[in-house]
């Protein structure tokens, strides 16, 4: 398995949660990499267990069996505070409904992961970075002050901030319009190549997923299809595994 | 999968949790500011009272020669020797003296009787400090004539002038001034006991030492630095003392008055205490609900690499900046009240006092503040640690899910220790520590258990059947974010103290009134003489008032107890007799019976002398005193003769009843011929008979002394209405802190309920449906909580009336009524109030505002 371009590496990965009782399967023995600098969507119907894999992929949770490697670190053998560590240094976010902290300008929500990181020119950096999505009159604006697509600008602005090596987006484009949703998706896949940041994003949009290097399909918790621009090859993971 | 881990620790600069704590509070001052108000009070009554003690005390050693208005003072229930006398005068400068006691004095003028303290006086005293009086030369020329000085409000009451004459005894004195003050004397001693001055060389004419005439001799002395008293004094005053006498020091009077004052200030703190303690439950809760807004900010951090005590650590920073600006708030107000305090408590200072800052006050209650808001803060906070930054993908994903984190375990007990400490610092008593931290504690769980019970109960009990609105307000009580238990423990809290005090003054008050009821008694006159004994039976069967007890009374001193005299007792390690038995002297009666108000609980009551001896019977409370068992041998001395009685039994006294009770009793056929006066008991049920009869009494037999029951509640009115405004004083710094805590509960628990409010609103309820919910949750919440407080209450004024009062405790319904129907339409009120925009306002404008 090992591949020295894999930024992330998903080995024979099981989740449950028990409620109760019952114990819940939700992700059953998934595989695959990620190469770095590519782009990855995770596609699939609601409780496919599309946003499970991202929070497990991105080091926000544990897989119940299974190994995720990330930046070439394994991750179940990190503490949660290490695992925070990773997170800052090498990962972004972008999440549906923007998450930015209500009480934090635009501004400083952009300079939260620089400054976490103990970088001196933080606020400068967050500027240009609102400057590049377009928001650089928009500084000192409280998320509630900004519009749907202007917050989902901001927490791109605050995903790049770090220079990330690898982005986690889950549903980027969900709660906006269409036309903003378009807007945003640019910017996006925009300053992704402009950084070279792997790209993984969770999206229910095919046409967003069709512009991704590979999309991984899921359904009923197992990958059902992986596609990529490249092979053009669908194959079953039960078949491979 | 062989990979290398490098993770490098973080390097954010130490500044930085400071500036996000910062940053993140700019929003949510607001809700923060509920939780400076919660302990702001608190603080400020704390700080206040400390200010205030620390005056005090400065105050009393500052002006401690003024309380005893000389250098040394000598008090006795006889003469002091002229030996003695004379050895104190070579040792001081000069000296005065005194006879004070228990007289009827009538004005001429309006013929208004009233049982006074006659003070006669002979000399300079005071030597420090004066007598003040209006006019204010008074005092100098009181022992010129034939004069007297009355106090002031005595003569206000009695609508006298100066010029008036007074009797006093067989003497008519002119009443030359209206006394204001006098050293060591507060406001509430005089309205107890109010004073007449008369010069000395007239009390013998007054006529009024007479046989049993109970007189207090003083002597004042001053002390002059040229006479070195080094060597004798201490050996002089050692003999005065082992005489009988009470040789007291100025030096001694500083502590004794400090030591009352500290009784009265330890009071005043603990109820401060108590308002501080309800802060910190506002604090609790305003922080609960805090760091429960935070939950998705904290997830968004913790997935953009903040580790979880990083998190908690920025806003334990802000719950410390914000407690710091409480405290420092309640500081400043508590130094602003201990400018008003001595106003508040002036009727019970015997001194004045002007207050100045005491600036460690400041310090210790901003400390207070910090620790508060740091250990109450922490009980929430620490729950952030346990955010997963899962929560940011996954919305709700920490709701409803209590884990356990083994920090609480050190945060509790660090709250129990601060509970402790700030009590016992306060209080210096290790085991009446204990024992109010133990109630308060246990107060406080018995109310969290009721919170949780109710919910629980709610829960498992709520009909189904039961109309809409009235389920939805139910079911709040159990419903996620609930304010159940917080709401149950801060109404329950605030309302035990209140009705506990509100209970208590009118214990005092029945428990006087009780005595003066049905057909008891309720004047007493005593000191009456054999020789005017006929004379004031007739009266009294003129007036045609019943005779309800005519008892002897017969004087004398205890020189033998089981063989010891008083030296020997003290010199014998072995014998517990307490030094009072032996230097009191012992009013005692006779009969052949026992009264309704004594039971024997031990031995017989042999009514009669038996095989030639003599059996006495003696009070159950003062057997420890004495240290006898039955059978054991006593010398009295009565009046120059030697009685060997023998213990003949212990009675249990009934003391409230207004009748006249003895700690020891003789058989009939024993005391008949000693010298004796006598003490005779009536009722009167008219005032203006009551008047009559008393004017009579003074103008015929004036060395009568009457207690009219009457006049005793009136002043006892007086007294407990003061003592009253100083506890209600203090009380509204509970009462505030309370009010606060309950609105800021409610106001949090508003920020919960908005949104489904809204919703409820969006898809067409009513307005009178939304209140009718809101009403139901509030009455439950208010009534369970005043129910809670009525119950503590209960059990703390039965306590309270078991111990110390030794009076059984039975609760008022109608007090009960209007402490339930008072706490629960408050909670009502506030909690409609602070529902209204919710409720009046159009669900947009609500959703805009609230975010």
């Amino acid at each position: 398995m090992s591949n020295d371009a894999s930024i992330l590496e998903v080995s024979s990965v099981h989740k449950s949660f028990t409620s109760g009782s019952r114990t819940v399967q939700v992700l059953d023995n998934i595989d695959f990499k990620v190469r770095a600098g590519s782009s990855v969507a995770i596609v699939g119907p609601s409780g496919s267990g599309k946003t499970t894999l991202l929070g497990l992929c991105a080091g926000l949770d544990r897989p119940s069996e299974g190994s995720i490697a990330l930046t070439n670190v394994i991750l179940d053998r990190l503490t949660e505070d290490e695992m925070a560590q990773i997170r800052n240094r090498d990962v972004g976010f972008i999440f549906q409904n923007f998450q930015l902290i209500p009480t934090l300008t635009a501004e400083e929500n952009v300079m939260i992961p620089l400054e976490l990181q103990g970088k001196k020119n933080a606020r400068s950096t967050a500027k240009d970075l609102l400057d590049r999505v377009g928001l650089g009159d928009r500084t000192t604006h409280y998320p509630s002050q900004l519009s749907g697509g202007e917050q989902q600008r901001v927490a791109i602005a605050r995903a790049f901030s770090n220079e990330p090596k690898i982005l986690f987006a889950d549903e980027p484009t969900g709660n906006l319009d269409e036309e903003t949703g378009q807007s945003v998706e640019h910017l996006l896949f925009e300053i992704n190549r402009e950084k070279g940041t792997t790209l993984v994003l969770v999206t229910h949009d095919i046409e967003l997923a069709e512009k991704t290097d590979k999309i991984i399909r899921l359904k009923g918790g197992k990958v059902v299809e992986i596609k990529e621009k490249s092979q053009e090859l669908s194959f079953n993971t039960a078949a491979d595994g | 999968m062989d990979k290398k881990i490098s993770i490098e620790p973080a390097k954010y600069s130490k500044s930085w949790p400071w500036k996000m704590a910062w940053r993140d509070s700019r929003k949510s001052r607001g809700k923060l500011l509920l939780f400076i108000a919660s302990i702001s009070l608190g603080i400020a009554a704390m700080v206040g009272i400390t200010s205030f003690r620390e005056n005090l005390l400065k105050e009393i050693d500052g002006q401690a020669q003024e309380l005893v208005g000389s250098d040394v003072r000598i008090t006795g229930g006889r003469d002091l020797p002229d030996s003695l006398l004379q050895s104190f005068k070579e040792m001081t400068g000069d000296y005065s003296r005194e006879n004070f006691f228990a007289s009827m004095v009538m004005f001429t003028e309006s013929k208004g009787t009233r049982l006074v303290q006659v003070r006669a006086l002979e000399g300079a005293y005071p030597y420090y400090g004066s007598i003040e009086t209006e006019p204010a030369e008074a005092a100098i020329r009181l022992q010129e004539d034939r004069f007297a000085l009355v106090d002031q409000k005595m003569m206000i009451q009695y609508n006298a002038q100066v010029g008036d004459s007074l009797q006093v005894g067989n003497l008519t004195f002119q009443i030359i001034g209206a006394i204001k003050g006098v050293p060591g004397s507060t406001d509430v001693s005089s309205s107890i006991s109010p004073i007449v001055y008369i010069p000395f060389q007239y009390v013998e004419p007054t006529g009024l030492i007479q046989k049993g005439s109970r007189i207090n001799y003083v002597h004042y002395f001053q002390f002059d630095p040229a006479i070195d008293t080094a060597n004798r004094w201490g050996k002089a005053a050692k003999h005065t003392e082992s005489k009988g006498f009470d040789v007291e020091t100025v030096e001694e009077e500083k502590n004794e008055t400090g030591e009352d004052f500290q009784n009265l200030s330890n009071f005043l703190e603990l109820v401060a205490f108590t308002a501080l303690l309800l802060g910190c439950l506002g604090v609790a809760s305003s922080i609960y609900v805090y760091s429960k807004s935070k939950v998705q900010s904290v997830a968004v951090l913790r997935c953009l690499g903040m580790r979880s005590n990083q998190a908690v650590g920025v806003y334990l920073i802000q719950v410390t900046l914000f407690g710091f600006i409480g405290a420092f708030i309640g500081s400043l107000l508590g130094l602003v009240i201990h400018m008003y305090l001595p106003a508040i408590v002036k009727d019970f200072l015997p001194i004045d006092l002007d207050p100045t800052p005491y600036w460690p006050a400041l310090g210790v209650g901003i400390m207070i503040g910090v620790i508060i808001s740091l250990l109450f803060g922490l009980l929430s906070l620490i729950g952030l640690r346990k955010i997963s930054p899962l929560s940011a993908i996954r919305l709700g994903f920490n709701d409803q899910r209590f884990q356990f984190d083994k920090l609480l375990i050190p945060i509790v007990g660090g709250i129990l220790l601060f509970i402790f400490t700030s009590v016992y610092w306060q209080i210096q008593s290790l085991s009446d520590s204990l024992v109010f931290s133990g109630i308060l504690v246990g107060s406080l769980a018995f109310l969290w258990a009721i919170g949780k019970g109710v919910s629980w109960l709610m829960r498992k009990l709520l009909p189904e059947n039961l109309k809409y609105v009235w389920r939805q307000g139910f079911s709040n009580l159990y419903r996620p974010n609930n304010q159940t238990v917080i709401l149950i423990t801060a109404l329950g809290l605030g309302t035990a103290f209140l009705a506990t005090l509100y209970f208590m003054q009118d214990i005092l008050v029945e428990r006087v009134s009780l005595s003066a009821a049905g057909n008891r008694p309720n004047t007493i006159l005593f000191d009456i003489q054999s020789s005017q004994h006929e004379g004031l039976k007739d009266l009294t069967e003129a007036y045609d008032l019943p005779i309800v007890q005519d008892v002897p009374v017969v004087t004398m001193r205890l020189l033998e107890v089981k063989g010891f005299t008083k030296d020997e007792a003290f010199n014998d390690s072995t014998v517990s007799i307490s030094d009072w038995a032996y230097s009191r002297e012992y009013r005692v009666t006779y009969r052949d019976s026992l009264i309704d108000s004594e039971t024997i609980v031990e031995g017989d009551w042999i009514p009669e002398i038996r095989n030639d001896s003599i059996y006495i019977s003696i009070s159950q409370n003062f057997k420890d005193n004495l240290d006898v068992e039955l059978g054991d041998e006593l010398v009295f001395n009565v009046q120059g003769a030697l009685l060997k009685v023998y213990v003949g039994s212990f009675r249990e006294i009934d003391w409230r009843r207004v009748q006249t009770n003895f700690l020891v009793l003789f058989p009939a056929g024993v005391l008949e011929r000693a010298p004796q006066f006598h003490v005779i008991v009536t009722r009167i049920d008219e005032m203006n008979q009551s008047v009559r009869y008393q004017q009579e009494v003074v103008s015929q037999f004036p060395n009568v002394s009457i207690i009219d029951l009457e006049l005793i509640l009136k002043t006892l009115e007086d007294v407990l209405g003061k003592v009253a405004f100083v506890i209600q004083f203090m009380a509204f710094f509970s009462i505030g802190t309370g009010i606060i805590v309950m609105i800021s509960s409610i106001i949090l628990s508003k920020f919960q309920r908005v949104r489904e409010n809204v919703l409820l609103r969006t898809i067409g309820a009513s307005r009178k449906q939304l209140w009718t919910i809101t009403l139901a949750e509030y009455f439950f919440l208010g009534s369970l909580g005043a129910l809670s407080g009525i119950i503590l209450a209960g059990l703390f004024s039965t306590l309270l009336a078991t111990f110390l009062f030794e009076f059984t405790f039975i609760p008022d319904p109608v007090q009960i009524l209007i402490v339930f129907a008072l706490v629960t339409s408050l909670t009502v009120l506030i909690g409609l109030l602070n529902s209204r925009s919710v409720l009046r306002e159009s669900p947009m404008e609500v959703l805009r505002r609230e975010g």
